[in-house]
């Protein structure tokens, strides 16, 4: 193992009592205040992450777009100029490489951002499969920081620090060169938290600079400083999946319900035949929502159980703060995935009662799907 | 840090409060700040005997869940079931409202095992942090 990686804001994290550990190969902050407030302030407020961890790859030539359309599953022909689209990246078997979202520049340029953990094998992938392409990969990850600006009060907080109007940026799309407190960045309206809010790309030299002018900024509006421990609570109860998680190269994304992500029809790429088979076919296990009904927090691999052998394991569980309740993800027996199926989750070598309920967990008024 | 002198420690972060032959145990306000917010206790079952350094109850955070040994050894005579329904207080008031059950001593060597106030202030600063 390599020694943990530190974002340009690891010193920005220690000075405001960010509590330190280490998350993908990276050290970060999993709390400040605590995940609880924390997490009622993206929900209520906004809160301000450090994501520098996550990757960056610039695809760049003219067969740019054919590259990519290869690589995932998602049609990313669809996409038009300053447009975002979420896809997962398959391998030939169905199983998820990593799951990602790229940003069109134009239309020979397409930024493609991937998770922490993932870079060197996504990088690796992304090689193998480049083939007699024209194209031209630059990793940018190092280079590259990301402060994603999260809750309610996100776009009054921003517009606070620049010219653009944001009320014109709308979901999913993005805006090169924007300046922001005096800096050059990338703005994107897009989030792992199920709130409206903002990715901001900009050069890791600038993120302390940003970070500080964007929290005076939203000083006034109850902005916190967030770690790791919400930002991981935000998405579960949203329902967005997390790699290692709910997707794996074990896992489908039709298994993973984000099979809406893969176009069949697009022409050929990675999975297709596979995942073509497994919709013809049905799949044998599904990931679906429970809560537990007895006394218990499911966690991660924790068995689940019916009809006296194990049918599913849960792929993450814990206490969700908005709903106030002890729900969880797992992966099941298709037959055990409808809504308001009972099953057990064995906690600690006893069987908690749980029964499915519908995705996602929390939505916010008036999101679009 | 708040770390009572009245009071007797173990290394794995639980106070206890010797009165005659019964301790009432819990968990040290460095260890609640350690695990963060506590949502879920499994609290010790009464009249069950536990041995000491075993796990005799369980704490879950939002993040983690987390054993807690008994700092000593006997009978289990009392347990807290406030922190069923209110886990959070053992956050907010972890040498009082936040204890969690009460042994009656099986072995007063188990006592010779404890950090003194001091010791235990001495012992979390040497842990690094």
């Amino acid at each position: 193992m390599t020694e943990a990686k530190k974002t340009p804001l690891y010193e920005t994290h220690l000075e405001h009592g960010g509590k330190i550990v280490e998350f993908g190969g990276w050290l970060l902050p999993v709390q400040y205040s605590g995940i609880l407030e924390e997490h009622r302030a993206v929900r209520e407020k906004a809160g301000l992450f450090d994501v520098s961890h996550m990757g960056e790859v610039l695809v760049k030539g003219t067969d740019a777009l054919a590259f990519l359309q290869n690589l995932v599953t998602n049609d990313v022909s669809r996409l038009t100029q300053h447009k975002i689209q979420y896809t997962p990246m398959c391998y030939k078997d169905g199983g998820i490489v990593d799951d990602l979202l790229i940003y069109k520049q134009d239309e020979e340029e397409y930024l493609v951002v991937i998770n922490a953990a993932n870079i060197e094998k996504d990088w690796q992938w992304m090689q193998e499969n480049k083939g007699t392409f024209q194209v031209e990969l630059t990793n940018v990850s190092a280079k590259t920081a990301q402060l994603a600006l999260q809750g309610p009060l996100a776009q009054s907080i921003l517009s606070h620090l620049t010219d653009t109007n944001l009320e014109e940026l709308a979901y999913y799309w993005f805006l090169p060169n924007v300046i922001v407190a005096g800096k050059e960045t990338l703005i994107s309206r897009t989030g792992y938290t199920g709130e409206d809010g903002f990715e901001i790309y900009c050069q890791a030299e600038d993120a302390a600079e940003l970070w500080a002018a964007i929290m005076a900024a939203g000083k006034p509006y109850g902005l916190l400083p967030v770690g790791l421990g919400c930002r991981d609570t935000l998405r579960f109860e949203a329902c967005l999946p997390l790699y290692g998680h709910e997707l794996s190269k074990d896992i489908s994304p039709l298994e993973a319900g984000i099979g809406m992500f893969v176009k069949l029809d697009k022409g050929e790429f990675n999975g297709q035949a596979a995942l073509a088979e497994q919709k013809k076919n049905g799949v044998k296990r599904k990931i679906v929502g429970f809560v537990v009904t007895g006394r218990g927090i499911a966690r991660a691999e924790y068995p689940v159980m019916a009809e006296g052998r194990r049918i599913g394991t849960v792929t993450t569980g814990t206490y969700a703060p908005t709903l106030e309740k002890n729900i969880g993800l797992a992966l099941v027996e298709t037959e055990f995935a409808k809504v308001g199926q009972e099953f057990a989750i064995e906690i600690r070598g006893k069987n908690v009662a749980a029964q499915v309920i519908p995705k996602p967990f929390y939505k916010r008024e008036g999101q679009q799907v | 840090m708040n770390i009572p002198v009245e009071l007797k420690y173990s290394r794995d972060h639980e106070w206890v409060k010797i009165e005659g032959d019964q301790a009432t145990v819990g968990i040290t306000d460095y260890a609640q700040s350690q695990l963060g917010d506590v949502v879920f206790v499994e609290v010790p079952i009464a009249d069950t005997s536990v041995v000491v350094g075993t796990g005799f109850c369980v704490v879950e955070s939002v993040k983690a869940v987390s054993d807690i040994y008994a700092p000593v050894g006997g009978e289990i005579v009392k347990i807290n079931d406030a922190l069923t329904d209110t886990p959070e207080i053992m956050n907010e008031d972890p040498y009082g409202e936040g204890w969690i059950a009460v042994i009656k001593i099986a072995d007063q060597a188990d006592l010779d095992n404890l950090l003194s106030s001091e010791e235990y202030e001495k012992f979390i600063t040497e842990e690094g942090n």
